[in-house]
């Protein structure tokens, strides 16, 4: 696929690694800024192409002509929008992806659309990293809960604690321990290296567990882990910003919400728009501040700052002073890695967030839905398996004939409203949603042409 | 420095470049010369000599960085040299001592041109095939070639491909993959080839001829089959394809990509480098056989033109195939022919010299400056096609110009501590470090009858000039070795 992406910040530059590495991608990058696009190409196979993302001569430049796909990623929505627009207008490119990060935009979704602004994904990061945090504030305990079909069946990913019911055990204990419930564990990673599960493993302790289940099973699995999680109550957020305020918003119903924004100006704005909401002026990291706030009782701290510096500092002041689980916002993934198990809970990094909605609709066949796991090494997926795919090696087959890559496990299927887990004699039926996770991301091809529509086996 | 890649790379190249032995053989058998054990040893030679490089670290698979890429190039080219020089090692017609057959294969690989070797006519096929051939493969560059055939290059391959061809703005890629872009210009250049060869048949030459011509006049590299050169055929219309190919082979093959794929031919006048070679080429062309028909060199205006402008495009494109030969020619001519090879070709093609882009670009720069004189405050950018030159750009050039002159200076005074008169010394080196071929003076035709130690100094002259100087002066500084 010919693809263009329109700006190398940190989310153009992922975007740009991700897609890259798969063979069959054909990538240029799109900036004004020529020495970021130098390194780049230095460490891509890529073309890159310096310019006003939005004019139709750069475009041409960068081989709009051919192109399947723009992914417009600049910082400016509106750059993005007009960029979509000249696409569609003069070059009639099919598939047009833009980030747009004014929630004023989002608003009003008939905006976007062919007779509009012709946008046929408008990605929202924020509104993804929102998401993202309130369901990890909702499941205490995990480090990563990510949503498929609608949210009925969800992936989870946590750190197996003493204490947990099946931690030390194996794993075909698991139904005795929890019987009428079913759920699939994908994938376990012992300090780094992934281990395959199958029966007879055991997990120990400080192991890191991938499970698929049914959005009502999580809870019952995630005690067989850990030691219960008591339910959150109390949260602080760091950083009034776009991802703050909107955190504050979907939790302040359910939650006490502190919210602490070192800007005065932006602070009232959100005391004005926000009910449930203490809102506090003054800085993350200053001790006396969060003593004073109880941060000894926080269930959960999230620095969401624009500064990852800032935000990995208060975060880690936050532990110290007793607060349960700390989250911080942190986008080079060196740091990320650096900070994550440490020092700090969970570092939620938004590029990684926003590139599973950009991957889901690079890939050929019928994925709809991507996750990106641990840094990209691994991947979640959701494919449909189509009726028009007769000969389709998936279509009517028990999941042990299908010949799946190395590292790859069908978590789960969801036909209609009805959410089966995967046994070994589990029959797919066209119309299936598949749930795959694939430890070695490097399969996502063979795996993206088994559910490819119209392939002939 | 990750040198088990390194060293992987090296091997697999070697591996592809001892394939290319196989074509003499064939050429041996289908002529019946019986030259073809020298190719089938050098083949056994090379592939086992790769073998051993690749097969211990067979299973290394990590990326090349750039420091790695230089490393790769100017290691491959100089074991190119000697790989190379296996053959006509090996082969007891012509008898080559290791000097000359290592002078010969540098000579084809950098499509200089230069040879010892005098009595061509009278060599196997074998033999003047594979001169004929390794110039077609050093002209578009056998590295060019692997990034195209071995996908697993992937981005290391575009550490390569810089390493190794000509040009100070190297970013642009034609393609998102460096793969695909290696592919399209060694397919443009095949077909050029191609076309060339085609019309030397027509024209009257042998296939054999026509094949091997075609092979070194879209490299610019300059070898023959025959001592004659071009005028062993002396025809009007050969003479003309062969001007207008080396033209073709001179000017930017990244550009011919632009003009094909876009399927509009006025791309080349889009692009300033093109017009000013294009404009370069004419004026001095013009000139030559305006003054060689005044001092009564030619009988004719229309023969003074036609070999006026094979002899300057010849020279010009660094390709220095001869027809009469420009070193007697009156007055200024020869010595001005020999400087026309420091500007050469376009950036991106398979000519030599310093490249009409860098001359062009320093030209404006000092045509600034002169501006700055009078107007201080004024701010003046260097533009090319009416967008700015970066100012890294520019200053990479100036520093390409002080090595290049460096190089060149200490080169020539080499050759005159080895006993060379003043006029073959410049030429010689001239000639080796833009890849012509003929030079003044001793060197005007062959090499054969300089020193050995001379010829060591112009294959070096020759490597650092196909490699554009800093590819290979970088391995000598120590910040380069530094970890």
């Amino acid at each position: 696929m010919k693809i263009i992406i329109l700006g190398a910040g940190q989310v153009g530059s992922t975007a740009a690694y991700q897609l890259s590495r798969e063979q069959a991608n054909d990538v240029t990058v799109v900036d004004t800024r020529d020495e970021i696009l130098r390194d780049l190409q230095d460490r891509l196979d890529i073309r890159t192409v310096s310019g006003n993302a939005a004019h139709p001569g750069v475009l041409e430049a960068a081989g709009i002509g051919n192109a399947d796909m723009i992914v417009a990623l600049t910082s400016s929505d509106e750059v993005n929008m007009i960029a979509c627009q000249v696409a569609w207008t003069l070059f009639r490119t099919p598939t047009k992806i833009a980030r747009i990060r004014s929630g004023d935009y989002h608003r009003r979704p008939e905006l976007f659309g062919e007779v509009a602004i012709p946008v046929d994904l408008a990605v929202s990061p924020e509104q993804l990293v929102t998401d993202y945090v309130e369901r990890l504030v909702r499941y205490p305990g995990a480090l990563q809960v990510l949503d498929f079909a609608d949210g009925r069946v969800r992936l989870v990913g946590m750190r197996a604690v003493k204490g947990g019911k099946l931690v030390g055990h194996q794993l075909r204990e698991l139904r005795a321990h929890i019987p009428n419930r079913e759920v699939r564990v994908a994938a376990i990673y012992r300090s780094g290296q992934n281990i395959k599960p199958k029966g007879d493993t055991t997990i120990a302790e400080h192991d890191e567990v991938f499970f698929i289940a049914a959005r009502d099973d999580i809870r019952a699995m995630m005690k067989e882990l850990s030691t219960e999680e008591a339910p959150v109550h109390r949260v602080v957020i760091a950083g009034a910003g776009n991802i703050g305020f909107r955190l504050a918003q979907a939790l302040e119903d359910r939650a006490q919400v502190k919210l602490i924004e070192r800007n005065a100006e932006r602070s009232r704005r959100a005391a004005e728009t926000l009910r449930n909401t203490l809102v506090l002026t003054g800085d993350a990291a200053d001790e006396e501040l969060l003593l004073e706030e109880n941060i000894d009782d926080t269930d959960v701290f999230v620095a969401l700052t624009n500064a990852e510096e800032a935000n990995i500092l208060s975060a880690m002041l936050a532990k110290k002073l007793g607060a349960r689980r700390v989250m911080a916002l942190i986008n080079k993934p060196s740091y990320a890695e650096l900070m994550e198990g440490g020092s700090i809970d969970i570092a939620i990094s938004p590029q990684t967030i926003t590139i599973g909605a950009l991957l889901a609709h690079v890939r050929r066949g019928d994925v709809v839905r991507v996750h990106s796991l641990r840094r990209g090494a691994a991947e979640a997926m959701e494919a449909i398996v189509h009726a028009d795919n007769r000969n389709s090696p998936v279509a009517g087959k028990r999941i042990d004939q299908i010949s799946l890559p190395e590292g790859t496990t069908i978590g789960a299927i969801v036909r209609g409203e009805q959410v089966i887990m995967a046994h070994h004699d589990t029959v797919i039926a066209v119309d299936d949603h598949v749930i795959l996770f694939l430890t070695d991301r490097r399969h996502v091809e063979e795996v993206g042409r088994l559910f490819q529509a119209g392939t002939r086996a | 420095m990750n040198l088990p890649m390194v060293q992987r790379i090296l091997g697999l190249m070697l591996l592809i470049f001892s394939l290319t032995m196989l074509p003499p053989v064939g050429v041996a058998l289908f002529y019946g010369d019986g030259h073809w054990q020298p190719f089938l040893a050098a083949f056994l030679i090379v592939a086992t000599i790769g073998l051993v490089l690749w097969f211990p670290v067979r299973r290394v698979r990590r990326d090349l960085r750039l420091r790695d890429g230089f490393l790769v190039v100017a290691v491959f080219w100089i074991f190119l040299g000697l790989a190379g020089a296996t053959p006509l090692l090996i082969t007891d017609v012509p008898a080559l001592s290791f000097t000359d057959a290592v002078f010969e294969a540098v000579s084809g690989f950098t499509t200089t041109g230069a040879t010892v070797i005098v009595g061509l006519d009278a060599l196997p096929r074998a033999i003047l095939y594979y001169r004929q051939q390794i110039q077609w493969l050093g002209g578009m560059g056998i590295i060019v070639l692997a990034v195209a055939l071995l996908p697993i290059l992937g981005i290391g391959g575009m550490s390569l491909y810089k390493a190794e061809t000509p040009g100070p703005m190297k970013d642009q890629k034609l393609t998102p993959r460096i793969t695909q872009t290696a592919q399209a210009l060694w397919t443009i250049y095949a077909t050029l080839t191609l076309l060339c060869a085609a019309g030397y048949w027509f024209a009257g030459m042998s296939l054999f001829d026509a094949i091997g011509h075609a092979f070194s006049t879209l490299s610019t590299g300059g070898f023959s089959p025959h001592d004659a050169s071009f005028a062993y055929f002396d025809n009007a219309a050969i003479d003309l394809i062969a001007t207008i190919f080396m033209f073709l082979g001179g000017a930017s093959f990244a550009l011919h990509f632009t003009a094909i794929r876009g399927h509009d031919p006025r791309a080349y006048w889009r692009d300033t480098e093109f017009k000013a070679y294009f404009w370069l080429v004419a004026t001095v062309i013009g000139g030559s056989a305006v003054y060689l028909w005044l001092m009564g060199e030619f009988e004719t205006f229309a023969l003074s033109l036609r070999h006026a402008a094979f002899q300057v495009v010849s020279m010009q494109t660094s390709t220095g195939f001869l027809t009469t030969g420009f070193a007697h020619w009156p007055g200024a001519l020869p010595a001005f022919l020999m400087l026309l090879t420091l500007v050469c070709g376009c950036a991106g093609s398979t000519a030599g010299g310093m490249k009409v882009i860098r001359w062009l670009i320093v030209f404006r720069q000092g045509v600034a400056e002169l501006k700055r004189l009078v107007h201080p405050s004024a701010e003046i950018p260097v533009k090319l096609a009416g967008r700015p030159v970066p100012q890294r750009v520019i200053s990479g050039i100036a520093g390409f110009f002080a090595m290049y002159f460096v190089v060149f200076a200490v080169l020539m005074f080499l050759l005159m501590m080895f006993g060379l008169d003043q006029v073959t010394a410049w030429s010689a080196i001239a000639t080796s470090i833009n890849n012509v071929g003929p030079g003044l003076g001793d060197v005007a035709l062959t090499f054969r009858d300089v020193p050995d130690s001379a010829k060591w100094v112009c294959t070096v002259a020759m490597l650092v000039g196909r490699l554009e100087i800093f590819t290979l002066v970088l391995l000598l500084t120590p910040a380069f070795w530094r970890r």
